[in-house]
C-alpha cells in the first residue's frame, strides 16, 4: 500500500464513521491533496466536510480551534511543516492550552497533519520537521509516521483523541509502496521494534528508519548486530521500550534527521542516562542533521543530513574509539 | 426604553462596576496578582451585547469580567478565580484574563491579541454546517483590529457567508497606544465595509449597543453572513493594574466619564420617569451583598492542592498514556 494512500483510508474511513469529522486545509479538496493524500474525498463527502481554505495557516489552525469546541473533530492540513510557524500560535498557545487553563472544561479534539523533512532540492524553507518544537509542548500530543501501518492506525486513533494531535508525515514517503499489516490492539504510543539485536540500540522515526535500515545491511556484514527502534510517538515518548533495549545492549544510537542543536536525540539521551546511566559502556552517540538551514544544491543537501553510508562510517567510528 | 429591561441593564451594570471596584481593591490588598484588567468605564458594552447575544457562542479578550457576568457566570466563580482559588470558574488555573464555562458558551478570556477570532470564525463555520443559526459572537479591542489575525477573520467568514458579529470595542487605546499613531482609520468600521455590513455606535449608551446587537443577529441569523460592529467606548482605569497612564490627558478622561453608562442611564430612566428612585437603591443594595458575598466566598475558599498542578494537561485516556 502506498503511504498516501494509507494516510487517505484513514481519513476516509475515519469520516465515514463519523460525521463530525472534517478536514481543512489548502488544495484538500477539489485539487485532491498537494500530496494527493485526501484524494477522492472532496466529490465522497463535500464541500462542507471537506473544505478548502486560504493560504491562511494561522485560521486553518484557529479555525479547526473553534469547530473542535463546536463539537467537530477538525483533521487540519498544512502543506508543509514550515508553514506551520504561521499558526504557532494557534498550536501552542491555543490549542494546546485551552484545557489546562480553562481548569479542564474545555476539550480540543484536533489533529494537525504536516508534511516534512528534507525532501529533494526544496531549500530552507521547505526542508524541515519541527518534531522538536512541538513535542516540548505540554499539552500536545505528537506522532510521527515512518510507514503505511502507522501512517493508518495512528492517524485513525489521532482523529478521535480528545485532545490536540501533532502528526508528523514525511514527504519523501508519500509515494513510497510499503507492506501494510494488520494490527489488533493497536497503541499509538508505543515504539516498534523493528529489529532485534544484541549488540548496541539504534533510536530512530519518521524516514530515517529507512536510512537506518539500509545501513544496518552494512553493519550485519561488519559482525555488529543491531537493534532497530522506531519511536512513532515523540510526545508521550515510549522510555520504557527504549530502556529496556539500551540496558540489553548497553550501546545506544540516536538517528534523527532533524538539528543536533537541542534536537530529539538531545532529549532522548537525557531520558536515556536518567533511567539507565549505569547500563551505558559508551556515551551515547547522536547522528543528525547539522546546524545549518537545509541548502538546495543536492551535493549540499546531502552532506546536512544522515544517510546510509555517514550512519555506518558514525557508528564504526564511534565504536573503534571507545573500544566497544 | 422598556422599564425591565432599562432595570437588568443598570443592575448587571452596576454589579459589574462594583465587581471590578472590589477587585482592584483586592489587588492592592494582595488577594490577587498578575495582570488586572478592569472594565470600569465600558459596562454599556459588555452588558448591552450579552444582553442581546443571549444565544449562541461568545468568544472574548482577556478585559471580560463583565461580559462574563452578562453572560450568567457567577460573580463568586469569578472572584475566587481572580482570587487563584480552587473554587474559581478556571479551578484557578486561569486567573482574571481566562474564564471559561462551556455551559453557558462562554469561551475566553483569550489573552493573546486577535488570537480568538479565528477560533470563533471556526465554531461559526461549525455552526452553519451543524444547522443551529444562533451564531458566534466575537468581542475584541482597536488594538486587534491592527494584527494578521482580524484580517484573515473578517475575510474568512466574509467568503464563507459565516454566522458572525465581530464586535470592535474602540476604546482608543492599545495599552499606551492611540488607535491614530497606527492605524489609517480612528473609526475601525472602516476596516470591514466591503466585507460585511458594518456600523460604528455610541458604546456608552447601553440601550444603543443593545439594539445594534439584536439587529446584527438578526443579520446572522438569517444567514446573511457576518456583520460588523465598532463601539466607541473608554476605559475609566488603566489598561492593567500596572500602567501609570502617562500616554493620556486628565481633560481626555473627564470628558468620558461625563459620558458614564450607568449615571447616564439612571438619569435617564428617571427623567422620562419608567424606573423609580427606590428600584435604583435597592439595585444598589443588592449589588453591594452579591459583591461582597463574592469576596467572602472568594478570600474563604481552599487554595488548589499541589497534585492539581499536573491534572488537566490531557484528557483522562491520554493522561494515562503519557504518565
Amino acid at each position: 500500500m502506498l503511504y498516501r494512500e494509507a494516510l487517505n483510508k484513514a481519513i476516509d474511513e475515519s469520516m465515514a464513521a463519523d460525521e463530525s469529522v472534517v478536514i481543512l486545509g489548502e488544495d484538500v479538496g477539489r485539487y485532491g491533496g498537494s500530496y494527493r493524500v485526501s484524494e477522492g474525498l472532496f466529490s465522497k463527502y463535500g464541500e462542507k466536510r471537506v473544505i478548502d481554505t486560504p493560504i491562511a495557516e494561522l485560521s486553518i489552525v484557529g479555525n479547526a480551534i473553534g469547530m473542535a469546541i463546536a463539537g467537530l473533530r477538525p483533521i487540519a492540513e498544512i502543506m508543509t511543516a514550515n508553514f506551520s510557524l504561521l499558526a504557532m500560535d494557534q498550536i501552542i498557545n491555543h490549542a494546546a492550552k485551552f484545557r489546562y487553563m480553562s481548569g479542564g472544561k474545555m476539550t480540543i479534539p484536533l489533529t494537525i497533519r504536516m508534511p516534512g523533512g528534507v525532501s529533494r532540492q526544496l531549500a530552507a524553507q521547505h526542508s524541515e520537521n519541527y518534531e522538536t518544537l512541538y513535542s516540548s509542548v505540554p499539552g500536545l500530543i505528537v506522532l510521527t509516521a515512518s510507514n503505511a501501518t502507522y501512517a493508518y492506525y495512528g492517524l485513525k486513533e489521532a482523529v478521535f483523541l480528545n485532545d490536540p494531535v501533532v502528526f508528523l508525515e514525511h514527504e519523501l514517503l508519500y509515494p513510497m509502496d510499503m507492506e501494510f499489516k494488520e494490527i489488533k490492539n493497536f497503541d499509538p504510543f508505543k515504539a516498534e521494534i523493528v529489529k532485534e539485536g544484541k549488540d548496541l540500540t539504534i533510536i530512530t522515526y519518521l524516514k530515517m528508519r529507512y536510512d537506518v535500515l539500509e545501513a544496518e545491511k552494512e553493519l550485519k556484514k561488519a559482525g555488529i548486530d543491531a537493534e532497530i527502534i522506531d519511536l512513532n510517538s515523540l510526545r508521550p515518548l515510549d522510555i520504557e521500550t527504549i530502556a529496556n533495549s539500551v540496558k540489553k545492549t548497553k550501546k545506544c544510537v540516536i538517528v534523527e534527521e532533524d538539528h543536533k542543536t537541542g534536537g530529539m536525540g538531545a532529549e532522548i539521551a537525557a531520558q536515556i542516562q536518567e533511567h539507565c546511566f549505569y547500563n551505558l559502556d559508551a556515551p551515547i552517540l547522536r547522528i543528525a542533521g547539522e546546524d545549518v538551514p537545509i541548502p538546495y544544491n543536492r551535493k549540499l543537501e546531502l552532506l546536512s543530513i544522515p544517510t546510509p553510508d555517514k550512519i555506518v562510517k558514525k557508528i564504526l567510528e564511534w565504536k573503534a574509539k571507545n573500544g566497544i | 426604553m422598556n422599564s425591565a429591561r432599562v432595570k437588568k441593564f443598570y443592575y448587571l451594570m452596576k454589579l459589574g462596576r462594583k465587581f471590578e471596584l472590589a477587585a482592584k481593591r483586592e489587588y492592592m490588598n494582595g488577594n490577587i496578582a498578575g495582570f488586572l484588567h478592569l472594565d470600569i468605564g465600558q459596562e454599556a458594552v459588555s452588558v448591552g451585547t450579552m444582553q442581546a447575544f443571549d444565544k449562541g457562542d461568545v468568544f472574548t479578550h482577556y478585559r471580560e469580567h463583565v461580559l462574563a457576568i452578562a453572560r450568567g457566570m457567577e460573580p463568586k466563580a469569578i472572584m475566587a478565580e481572580l482570587f487563584g482559588k480552587k473554587t474559581g470558574i478556571s479551578k484557578g488555573k486561569g486567573g482574571s484574563m481566562h474564564l471559561f464555562d462551556p455551559t453557558l458558551n462562554f469561551y475566553g478570556g483569550d489573552a493573546i491579541v486577535a488570537g480568538h477570532l479565528p477560533i470563533a470564525v471556526g465554531c461559526a463555520y461549525a455552526r452553519k454546517i451543524q444547522g443551529e443559526n444562533a451564531g458566534v459572537f466575537a468581542i475584541f479591542g482597536d488594538g486587534a483590529s491592527n494584527a494578521g489575525a482580524f484580517f484573515e477573520s473578517i475575510n474568512i467568514a466574509s467568503a464563507w457567508k459565516l454566522p458572525v458579529i465581530f464586535f470592535a470595542e474602540n476604546n482608543y487605546y492599545a495599552i499606551g497606544t492611540h488607535i491614530s499613531w497606527v492605524s489609517p482609520f480612528v473609526e475601525l468600521y472602516n476596516k470591514a465595509k466591503n466585507y460585511m455590513p458594518s456600523k460604528r455606535i455610541n458604546g456608552m449608551d447601553v440601550c444603543e449597543v443593545y439594539n445594534a446587537v439584536i439587529e446584527a443577529k438578526e443579520h446572522i441569523e438569517n444567514g446573511l453572513g457576518p456583520y460588523f460592529i465598532e463601539a466607541e467606548t473608554y476605559r475609566f482605569e488603566g489598561h492593567s493594574m500596572s500602567d501609570a497612564g502617562k500616554y493620556r490627558s486628565e481633560e481626555e478622561i473627564e470628558i468620558f466619564k461625563r459620558r458614564d453608562p450607568i449615571e447616564n442611564l439612571k438619569k435617564k430612566a428617571l427623567e422620562l420617569g419608567i424606573v423609580d428612585e427606590e428600584y435604583f437603591r435597592e439595585a444598589d443594595a443588592k449589588v453591594e451583598k452579591v459583591v461582597n458575598e463574592a469576596v467572602e466566598f472568594a478570600a474563604s475558599s481552599p487554595k488548589p492542592e499541589d497534585y492539581e498542578l499536573f491534572e488537566d494537561v490531557f484528557c483522562k485516556e491520554c493522561e494515562n498514556a503519557v504518565s
